[in-house]
């Protein structure tokens, strides 16, 4: 038999049918969804006088335009209270499973799923939610949908897809101390452009990614779009059954036994064929930065932003145009710049682990005045675990608040935005010119790099404040 | 929702000449909380287009008014970023039909033809000179034949790729639910196996 990609087999086993010369039906799996990219999806299928076909299949959790304080009280802003009406009476209305405000399992959906085990390997996953690629760190082919989209899956619970070609992104090697999984994305999509992967799915392989923890392989699938790649999944092994046993949906007793020994064979095959293929070195790695407005643009944090020569001269304009807009300019060292706002939160890096490590670097130190610092963990289940571990002590000790679940800064839908030409040092996954509020300027980082940029007031690398 | 049917357009053109424009341009977040379909263009590039006082900012393409047309014409990756539909309905409430650059993000690409937009890559060189016909002449045009798949400039033809099926859609005005709809059976057949 001819040998396949991890990919190829978990596409391929759900094809209901190709169409010549024209896209697949693809089955889904799993279905997730929230707020903002649902509600014309349901209003469709009412005007096509059609009913959700297996509800069963999708999960709906509110979290793009929810406040991150004061949950409890009705939401003032009467379109965004709307919109999450709107979404509790279709999911009632059509008996799809609802993690509403304030319920003990609300958060971000690509967060919610993986926590509760509805994320399993060798799924077919869809949101509409670019981010929807984080659940391929399960080695589920999973990715992110336009709402037209969300339509036919809730119609038929399939879609309509052109297959996408492979690539094998492989990082061996041994991660420094201070380079987390998020510098190893950023530093991969320096390396490949933003729209470097475009038409691509990813499987990311090599030692680096094997030792790396479920959420850190969450949050380099996470970033897979970042690049323009559909998705990013990972072969499930040993970490990956480790982290799904036992969570509320995942299989049970037999069952689970049964998945298991299916889930080893998802992995790609002994001389398996990607239409492209890049390797690199973890040692080549150190805590990264972002300096523009994509997520291209970054570099090690000792590193400075290029200068003109380096600079492909048809991107010249492009690129000059971003820098002003960042207030930057050509051959910048980035050490010490000022920094107003931190961020950490998002489905890239909102995990129990990212508050781990931001709690282990400014214990026993102080936030610095200058800096504003929002804390937002990525569901309920994450703060209630950030409580009993103590991380929340240590972070009021150092001065830091945490806010309560949901996307908050990273798309800056509800109130939480940075102001105009302030600087945030960012965990989340876009640095896009207004993306955390009109005229804000992000520069994306690792929960420690965040960490450092918040206790000095600058950015600072990491590594210097063990 | 069916979809306008799409067959050959002559129009003249809006240049962007800016590369990896991502959806967070096309339509920022703030304007997403609607829950139909309808409106998103009067929001289009709305911080490009607008000053923060809301005042329109004059330097901007779509308030030059020697620019106009059905056509879009931007650098390459365009509508990279989100997955948001938004952003194809805020281009299409616009009123542009098509969209010319030489290079897509997949996910737009495919929102866009669920929209009846149709996504036109052409080579990089062909772009600079679309670029550089509108700044010679600002009334210059294109011609889109969808038939034949093809773009032309002043003569000067170029060919563009589109998967049959989803030509087949936008010639017709079919929409992807209307096909699924009519898989069920193969569908539940699917899942039995």
């Amino acid at each position: 038999m001819e040998p396949k990609t991890l990919f190829d087999k978990v596409w391929d086993a759900h094809v209901v049918e190709k169409i010549d010369g024209g896209p697949s039906v693809l089955y889904i799996d799993k279905h997730l969804i929230h707020e903002v990219t649902s509600p014309q999806a349901f209003a469709g299928l009412e005007a096509r006088g059609l009913k959700v076909f297996r509800p069963e299949k999708t999960v709906a959790t509110p979290d793009h335009n929810i406040p991150t304080v004061n949950q409890h009280l009705k939401i003032e802003d009467d379109l965004s209270r709307n919109q999450i009406e709107t979404l509790t009476a279709n999911c009632k209305k059509n008996d799809i499973t609802l993690y509403g405000l304030n319920h003990p399992k609300n958060g971000i959906v690509h967060v919610v799923g993986p926590e509760l085990g509805h994320t399993q390997p060798g799924m077919t996953m869809v949101c509409g939610d670019s981010h929807t690629s984080t659940h391929g760190a399960f080695g589920a082919v999973a990715f992110g949908i336009g709402t037209s989209e969300v339509e036919m899956v809730l119609a038929t619970q399939c879609i309509l897809q052109p297959k996408p070609k492979k690539m094998r992104i492989t990082i061996d090697g041994e991660l420094q101390k201070g380079v987390t999984a998020k510098d190893l994305t950023l530093y991969v999509i320096a390396q490949l452009g933003t729209g470097g992967a475009t038409g691509y799915f990813v499987e990311y392989a090599g030692s680096a990614v094997r030792n790396l923890t479920m959420e850190g392989r969450m949050t380099v699938c996470n970033m897979s779009i970042e690049m323009g790649a559909r998705g990013g999944m990972i072969a499930p092994d040993e970490t990956t059954f480790e982290y799904v046993k036992g969570r509320e949906f995942a299989p049970k007793g037999e069952d689970w036994d049964k998945a298991v020994a299916k889930w080893k064979e998802l992995k790609s095959d002994e001389g398996a064929v990607f239409d492209k293929e890049y390797t690199y070195k973890a040692e080549d790695i150190e805590p990264m930065l972002t300096y523009g407005t994509n997520p291209g643009m970054g570099t090690g944090i000792s590193g400075n932003i290029p200068t003109a020569d380096e600079v492909e001269a048809s991107e010249l304009p492009t690129f000059k145009k971003s820098l002003e807009y960042m207030g930057f300019g050509l051959g910048d060292k980035l050490l010490g710049k000022k920094v107003d706002y931190v961020f950490v939160g998002s489905c890239t890096n909102g995990r129990i682990e990212d508050l781990r490590m931001l709690a282990s670097l400014v214990k026993g130190k102080k936030k610095a005045d200058s800096v504003i610092a929002w804390i937002v963990p990525g569901s309920k289940q994450v703060e209630k675990q950030a409580q009993e571990e103590g991380l929340v002590e240590v972070l009021e000790e150092a001065g830091f608040e945490l806010r309560q679940p949901g996307c908050s800064a990273c798309l800056a839908m509800n109130d939480d935005k940075i102001p105009a030409g302030k600087y945030s040092v960012s965990t989340s996954n876009r640095n896009f010119e207004g993306r955390q509020g009109p005229g804000s300027r992000t520069l994306l980082a690792s929960p420690l790099t965040a960490a450092a940029a918040a206790v000095t007031g600058v950015i600072t690398d990491p590594r210097e404040l063990f | 929702m069916p979809i306008d049917k799409f067959t050959v357009l002559e129009s003249t053109y809006v240049p962007l000449p800016i590369e990896n424009v991502d959806t967070d341009q096309i339509i920022p977040a703030r304007f997403l909380k609607a829950t139909s379909r309808e409106g998103f263009g009067e929001n289009l590039f709305r911080d490009w287009r607008f000053n923060p006082d809301g005042s329109a900012n004059e330097d901007f393409v779509l308030n030059d008014s020697k620019y106009s047309g059905q056509i879009l014409v931007a650098g390459k990756n365009f509508g990279s970023g989100s997955s948001r539909e938004h952003a194809a309905w805020a281009v299409h409430d616009y009123g542009f039909k098509v969209v010319v650059s030489s290079f897509f993000a997949d996910i737009f690409r495919n929102n866009a033809l669920n929209n009846g937009v149709l996504p036109v890559v052409v080579s990089p060189e062909f772009l600079s000179k679309v670029f550089a016909a509108v700044e010679a002449d600002n009334g210059q045009k294109l011609v889109v034949d969808l038939e034949e798949q093809s773009i032309s400039l002043n003569g000067e033809k170029e060919e563009f790729e589109i998967n049959p099926y989803k030509k087949n859609c936008l010639l017709n005005g079919f929409d992807d639910i209307d096909y699924l709809l009519n898989k069920k059976e193969n569908i539940e057949e699917f899942e039995q196996e």
